[in-house]
């Protein structure tokens, strides 16, 4: 078999695709906070928790009301999108004028309440969501077995960070975001409700958490902590990437992904800090990230 | 005329002025209580192993021994250690201090174990390890004062790595946590496999609460292993089993579950489950004695108990029937008490403890059902085999200095 620098092709490109769906993962999650940071400010610390809401809420809507996979992926997002908007209404639309800080500590807050009502009502084991039954097979790539749910992520979240990157770079919504961010008063004056476009931001950012917590429910188990160690990593990937860089965002989310598959393979050990490795670096050569403006 | 019983009393208030004097509080609430302290995890990782049920299953234990001891009042303290060994430690320290405890029962995690049990040995208090799998705390970390309760490292391995083996699977890859705990469960697993004529292949380290399991269980089929064992526990055990699934690697090979929980297989289903071996130190469908048991505790808590919740109830009873036997809660004298009297109760049959702390008992190798045998909620092990409770643990390896080979 072919071999590079000792590793057989095959188990490489097996860890390239492996890399690419946790990598998917990674730039869903690590999108939404790159919107709402670039738009709005807030480091949404409470992202993790939004995404474990989502997981939850599929698993409940599944269990009670026979929502299946399909609507959840919909339904899951509207609705804590939703939650999200009435967060940012109630709490965060307060903190705009004080430093980043504050919204920081408020969002991490959010998330320890979120995280902790989940714990207190559904225990700390977690519930396994079924795989829906039309992706329960496998593909065979020849290199390697894929189950084709996983390839199905990659799918969705190829889709879903293209359009996002489309709706805020290239039409006229995604102009007048970006014109809210830049003078907001300015666009108020020409007769924009910049507080709404504000508060549907935030709930799109906290809605694309809880898509992702969705298609995550059938590869792991919906707990009350799936989200609380992620969160980190994705935070790392934003910064990476340059906080608020939509583009930034979805390339270093791939990116660290696979990068963080061929660490399993070669120093195991360290493949829950490779990110970070990689962070420091970034923020010693390029302190505004890989796609940030300086 | 002074009686008897004012004499009593005059004494009982003396000694607690000259209490009061001195200080804390503590020997007031000594005199006239007994305390029962519980170290656990309460919102982490594994809050679902003991817990809120251990703490369920200490109150029975003490409603069942009558509410009282001695005619002293008893009361429960229980605090969560965040899974911080200097959290656990702290505390101990400061019920001993301030809050007269006579007794503390340990939950989850063997780090914050091992840091509890040098406070026991140092405040001479007898510190049940309940929850913690690590054998270590009978070994190089052993005191006076431990008792490692339900099950240890060396049980786990002896059991299902033994029986599996013994079935045909011979070669062994392992996906170990990167912790204490998982390289003490790996060793203990690879000795036993090697010792009944097996071979192990390799491992791989993965980090603690990894997101993905994937790319380590290629690795593992890479191997060519008849037998993947999974030196891990709680939600990293039920995320590599998920994934092992979901990528074919359970068609190939064998998954052997080297720590489990029942609430761990509720959470996967039986779908995912079936077929893993296991051990246990306790199963709520044993016998009619343990089914008697866990349908009062399911009334409380609205799931069957895990071993943890089993050990808690025990250990709690045995420390109660010590204090009565001896008269007195004086540390010294109930650990004596202790160490000569067999344990004989709904979770363990003549069980007893050893010089080195270990509390030698029964242990039960499973098999999981497959959905079609389950008959009824929660019907989710087999019985392969007993395994007598020296054949579990071992001989005494004479690492503890307290108990020689």
């Amino acid at each position: 078999m072919t071999e590079i620098f000792g590793i057989p092709v095959a188990v490489i490109l097996g860890q390239l695709m492996l890399g690419l769906v946790n990598g998917s993962f990674y730039a869903i999650l690590s999108l939404g906070l790159a919107v709402i940071f670039g738009l709005m400010g807030i480091v949404n610390f409470a992202h993790g928790a939004f995404y474990a809401l989502g997981a939850f809420a599929a698993l409940l809507g599944l269990q009670h009301l026979g929502v299946n996979y399909w609507a959840a992926l919909l339904l899951s997002p509207l609705l804590i999108g939703a939650l999200g908007i009435v967060i940012e209404r109630l709490f965060l639309r307060h903190i705009y004028q004080l430093e980043p800080l504050y919204g920081l500590l408020l969002t991490f807050g959010i998330a320890l309440v979120i995280e902790g009502c989940l714990h207190q009502y559904f225990g700390a084991s977690g519930q396994s969501y079924p795989v829906p039954a039309a992706l329960r097979g496998v593909l065979n790539l020849g290199f390697m077995i894929l189950p084709l749910y996983r390839a199905w992520v990659i799918l969705v979240s190829l889709i879903v960070c293209l359009s996002v990157w489309f709706i805020i770079e290239r039409t006229r919504l995604g102009g007048t975001l970006r014109a809210a961010t830049e003078n907001a008063p300015l666009l108020q004056a020409f007769g924009v409700n910049v507080p709404l476009l504000v508060a549907v931001t935030y709930g799109g950012g906290v809605a694309l958490a809880a898509l992702a917590g969705v298609l995550s429910a059938p590869v792991i188990l919906v707990s009350p902590q799936m989200g609380s160690s992620l969160v980190i990593v994705v935070f790392a990937v934003v910064v990476i990437g340059g906080m608020g860089s939509i583009l930034g965002a979805i390339v270093s989310g791939l990116a660290l992904g696979v990068i963080e598959g061929f660490t399993k393979v070669i120093y195991p050990e360290a493949s829950n800090i490779v990110v970070f490795l990689i962070m420091a670096l970034v923020l010693i050569v390029r302190p505004a990230g890989l796609f940030g403006r300086e | 005329m002074m009686t008897l019983k004012t004499l009593k009393t005059l004494t009982l208030g003396l000694t607690a002025a000259i209490a009061a004097m001195a200080g804390p509080p503590a020997a007031l609430a000594a005199a006239d209580e007994v305390v029962i302290g519980d170290i656990d995890d309460f919102s982490g990782n594994y809050a679902d192993v003991a817990g809120d049920g251990a703490v369920e299953a200490i109150r029975m234990a003490i409603a069942d021994f009558g509410g009282t001891v001695l005619g002293k009042k008893i009361t429960i303290l229980t605090a969560d250690h965040q899974n911080k060994p200097d959290i656990g430690a702290s505390k101990f320290r400061e019920w001993a201090d301030q809050s007269g405890l006579t007794v503390l029962l340990g939950g989850s995690n063997t780090g914050v174990n091992i840091a509890m049990a040098k406070v026991a040995a140092a405040k001479r208090i007898p510190f049940f390890a309940i929850g913690p799998g690590g054998s270590s705390l009978t070994n190089e970390d052993c005191t006076a004062y431990t008792v490692h309760y339900v099950y240890d490292t060396t049980a786990l391995a002896n059991g299902t790595a033994t029986t599996i083996v013994q079935n045909g699977g011979k070669s062994w890859f392992y996906l170990t946590a990167d912790y204490a705990f998982g390289t003490q469960l790996q060793n203990a697993a690879s000795k036993v496999v090697e010792a009944n004529g097996g071979k192990n292949l390799g491992a791989v380290r993965v980090p603690l609460g990894a997101s993905d399991f994937s790319s380590f269980l290629l690795q593992a089929q890479g191997s060519g292993a008849q037998v993947l064992g999974l030196a891990n526990a709680g939600e990293d055990f039920s995320n590599s089993l998920k994934a092992a699934n979901e990528f074919g690697i359970t068609r190939t090979m064998k998954p052997a579950a080297l720590l489990v929980f029942i609430n761990n297989i509720d959470s996967l289903g039986l779908a995912t489950a079936q077929g893993l071996y296991l051990t246990t130190g306790f199963y709520w469908d044993l016998n009619d004695e343990t089914r008697a048991f866990s349908k009062r505790f399911f009334a409380k808590m609205k799931k069957e108990p895990t071993m943890d919740d089993g050990g808690y109830y025990s250990a709690t009873l045995t420390y109660l029937k010590a204090v009565k036997a001896v008269g007195s809660t004086d540390s010294d004298k109930i650990m004596t008490e202790l160490k000569k009297t067999k344990i004989n109760d709904m979770f363990a049959k003549g069980g007893y403890i050893r010089a080195d702390g270990v509390m030698v008992h029964d242990m039960y190798v499973m098999q999981v059902k497959s959905p079609q045998e389950s008959k009824y909620p929660w019907d989710y092990y087999k019985v392969l085999r007993v395994m007598k409770g020296e054949a579990a643990f071992g001989p005494i390896t004479g690492l503890c200095s307290l108990a020689p080979k």
